[in-house]
């Protein structure tokens, strides 16, 4: 997992200090100072044939009939958090949408819309996590736009991007692909992004050495399915977390689905910060974590491949697909007794009681 | 009303008796904890955590009786079982 | 986590389930009073692991549910009010006033924040002395330490700019009530522990006397709600009833008497009214003379015309053990947690947000 990115520091904002070190309406204008941070800020760092073009848009080959397209935004408070930032999300993110159909990713756009008064420090240390996490993910962004909003009117800085990736596979990776019989796994340890978050913000402040799981899961996806295996769902962990990721599979296919608690991958920081706070981990949101199901004879191969790549040291086993139709997810706990996971009515809040 | 967690104390910054603050550790997660209903509590202890505060310092030897408590429960029912 | 993992072995559960069963030879009602042992009885399913002749009811132990609609509208007056940062436990936000609640407030623009622990406001209003910082002081007595010191703080440093609107209650009235009810169907309660580790179980004893029922005080793992269960059938089954302590390992017979002399230092013992029960005598906590300037209720003025609406949410006799959830007409048809009629739907440990979410096991 990638850390704060030492190698970050030694590289400085090329933006002279005796021009303006905030954004300001003007950088949002199309005019100088807009092309000043086209190029200087995004161009060198995501810079490629396509984007040197200069142009409305751009004209890619991706060599195959069949393509994933996914897009996604992307608001977080703090922008910079332990093991990630709101630019190494917004590529993940989307790069993560794209592997879950088993697409190889390929081509990013990225589109900001930035508040009056961010530093422009910030924006740069923000878009060289981007360049880290194209790299890594080995995806090109190709083109782009820039907005300024007053101030007061935005968390600093928001970002979309949308995503397109290559089919390689004759594979029908979606919920209705479930079957009953198949095995469930996850992985990797839940919980940490949310909870990292959560230890960023000073109101439920805490020393905790949790950091953000967010990363790439295509490099894992290409593994499993060059190894043959016959993935039958892939689900990247959001928002809402493992449960609701699973309640959203059983309801699309039409399935009940068992899980066991003592199988469920959690760190001890998450699990006491979650203890602090009166939050399941079930629901905290992760940034790189997927779940698959998978016919039950590939399941012990599919765990070994899973392990042995450096995002899913912690992955397992967790349950499986019942026999019967239901829309339903079964969580059996460590008493032996079960209860009905169901979607949350909002966001888990803190609770004292 | 409830949700209270025991923690352990790793530290103790300020040892006034209206400002006593701990470092205290829950599966390592670490938060300042407000130590001042818990004067007896020192380094090492486990305390009780509820919204910032320590209620009580755990007590080890009564912590166990949950479960010695079995271990009698169990011979009443085997001696009931063997005089029916 | 060490004295956590512990109780929620299967093992011994396993051993209480099989005692449980085997002392109990008549149906018994068994309340559990605090909201925090409803979460653990639904999450781990105990009610599946016990006899049918076993009935748990769940009690009015959750403050969320019991904070009266007036206080909640109070609440989210202050919290509209421009200059005004609102404080207020992660729990209280869903909670539905008469119109609406305090995470829509805060959706229209009203500075409202979650916070874990009271003196969180101290630092705020510190940090912000231009606004009002107005903190939503709930709770059973467990909070009332932490409340109590923040207020006491407050006044110490002169914060001109903090104020508390109050919603504290106390439990052995609530349960005199429920026992005096003529509906009464509770046989013995598990006492809340945490409330316990606080003010000790003396005031305990007369009840048991008075109404001969046992009362257990007890923890919130799974290990401790069974032995607690365990203890209180087996004292009815004995016929002999007192006051038992199963969460020794946090209660004393005394409580803690720092935090009890902080409590009577600031606080005071006042009627409460109790949403959905109506107002019992001597069952809440205001604040003393020397602290009311910190009353947030002092503070603002509140052109709040407060009329009881009808409505048909029953949580009153849910939370007296009375009624079932599925007893109520409303039931996960117009009343779900997406749309709260009433407090118990909201909160998680609600009896009717519990078995709305966990009661249909899969047997």
């Amino acid at each position: 997992m990638s850390d704060s990115n030492p190698s970050m520091d030694e590289i400085t904002c090329p933006i002279p200090l005796t021009q303006s070190s905030i954004i300001t309406m003007a950088h949002g204008g199309g005019g100088k100072l807009t092309r000043q941070l086209i190029d200087q800020i995004f161009v060198p760092a995501f810079g490629n044939s396509q984007l040197e073009t200069n142009h409305d848009s751009s004209v890619i080959d991706v060599g195959f009939k069949k393509l994933a397209y996914t897009t996604d935004s992307y608001v977080v408070c703090p922008l910079i958090f332990p093991g990630g930032d709101i630019g190494s999300l917004a590529i993940n993110g989307t790069v993560n949408d794209l592997a879950m159909s088993g697409a190889k990713p390929l081509y990013l756009t990225a589109g900001f819309i930035l508040e009056e008064g961010l530093p422009i420090e910030t924006l740069f240390k923000i878009v060289q996590s981007m360049k880290k996490a194209a790299a890594e993910a080995e995806v090109k962004i190709v083109t782009g736009d820039t907005k300024v909003v007053d101030k007061g009117k935005g968390d600093g800085i928001y970002i979309n991007t949308s995503g397109v990736g290559a089919i390689d596979h004759t594979l029908e990776i979606h919920p209705m692909s479930v079957k009953p019989g198949d095995a469930i796994l996850v992985s990797g340890d839940l919980g940490r992004h949310g909870m990292a978050i959560m230890a960023a913000r000073e109101n439920l402040g805490f020393e905790s050495p949790i950091t953000s799981d967010c990363a790439a899961l295509s490099g894992m996806v290409n593994e499993l399915i060059k190894a043959g295996i016959n993935l039958h769902c892939l689900r990247d962990l959001t928002r809402g977390g493992l449960a609701t990721a699973l309640v959203e599979i059983s309801e699309t296919a039409n399935l009940s689905i068992t899980i066991d608690d003592s199988k469920l991958p959690v760190d001890e920081a998450v699990k006491g910060a979650c203890e602090i706070l009166g939050l399941d981990p079930l629901y905290v949101a992760n940034e790189g974590r997927l779940v698959a199901f998978v016919p039950k004879e590939d399941a012990n191969q599919a765990l070994t491949i899973m392990k042995s790549h450096i995002h899913g040291q912690n992955a397992n086993i967790i349950g499986n697909v019942e026999e019967k139709s239901a829309k339903r997810v079964i969580l059996k706990n460590a008493l032996g007794s079960s209860r009905i996971l169901d979607l949350l009515s909002g966001e888990q809040l803190p609770r004292i009681c | 009303m409830c949700l209270a967690v025991p923690g352990k104390i790793l530290s103790i910054k300020k040892d006034d008796p209206l400002m006593r603050v701990g470092q205290v550790s829950f599966g390592g997660i670490i938060k300042e904890v407000n130590l001042v209903y818990v004067p007896e509590a020192v380094i090492d202890d486990y305390v009780i955590v509820h919204v910032g505060f320590a209620i009580s310092v755990l007590d080890p030897k009564e912590a166990e009786r949950v479960f010695s408590y079995l271990d009698e429960i169990e011979h009443t029912i085997q001696d009931k079982e063997k005089s029916e | 986590m060490k004295f956590v993992d512990e109780y929620r072995n299967s093992q011994v559960a396993e051993k209480y389930k099989i005692a449980i069963a085997d002392t109990i030879t008549q149906p018994w009602t068994v309340m559990e009073v605090c909201g925090g042992q409803t979460h653990s009885i639904v999450k781990y399913g105990i009610q599946e692991l016990l006899p049918d002749s076993l009935t748990l009811l769940h009690g009015p132990g959750c403050p969320v549910c019991v904070t009266p609609l007036e206080q909640i509208d109070k609440a989210i007056a202050i919290a509209g009010l421009e200059k005004v940062i609102f404080c207020s436990f992660g729990d209280m936000l869903r909670v539905p006033g008469s119109e609406t609640n305090l995470l829509t407030v805060k959706a229209k623009g009203g500075d409202v924040r979650i916070v874990y622990s009271p003196m969180d406001a101290i630092e705020i209003a510190q940090s912000c002395p231009d606004k009002q910082v107005v903190f939503f002081a709930i709770g059973f007595e467990t909070t009332a330490p932490a409340n109590a010191m923040a207020i006491r703080q407050t006044k110490l440093n002169k914060l001109r700019n903090l104020s508390f609107l109050i919603s504290q209650v106390i439990v052995p009235p609530a349960i005199q009530s429920i026992l005096e009810s003529p509906n009464n169907k509770v046989d013995g309660f598990l006492a809340a522990g945490h409330v316990c580790t606080i003010m000790g179980y003396e005031e305990y004893e007369p009840i048991v006397k008075k109404y001969q029922i046992p009362i257990v005080v007890t923890g919130f793992e799974p290990m401790d709600i069974l032995q607690g269960i365990y203890m209180c059938v087996r004292q009815l089954e004995s016929g002999k009833v007192e006051v038992e302590n199963q969460y020794s390992r946090s209660v004393k017979k005394e409580g803690n008497r720092t935090a009890k002399n902080i409590i009577q230092e600031v606080f005071e013992i006042v009627p409460r009214k109790w949403r959905g029960v109506g107002e019992i005598p001597a069952s809440g906590l205001g604040l003393r003379k020397e602290y009311v300037d910190f009353d947030a209720e002092n503070r603002f003025c509140l052109n709040i015309k407060f009329e009881e609406k009808p409505s048909p949410c029953i949580s009153g006799l849910i939370l007296q053990g009375i009624k079932k959830p599925r007893e109520c007409p409303e039931f996960a048809i117009s009343c779900t947690p997406e749309n709260p009629l009433g407090a118990t739907m909201v909160s998680s440990e609600g009896a009717c947000a519990a078995y709305y979410r966990y009661q249909l096991t899969p047997k």
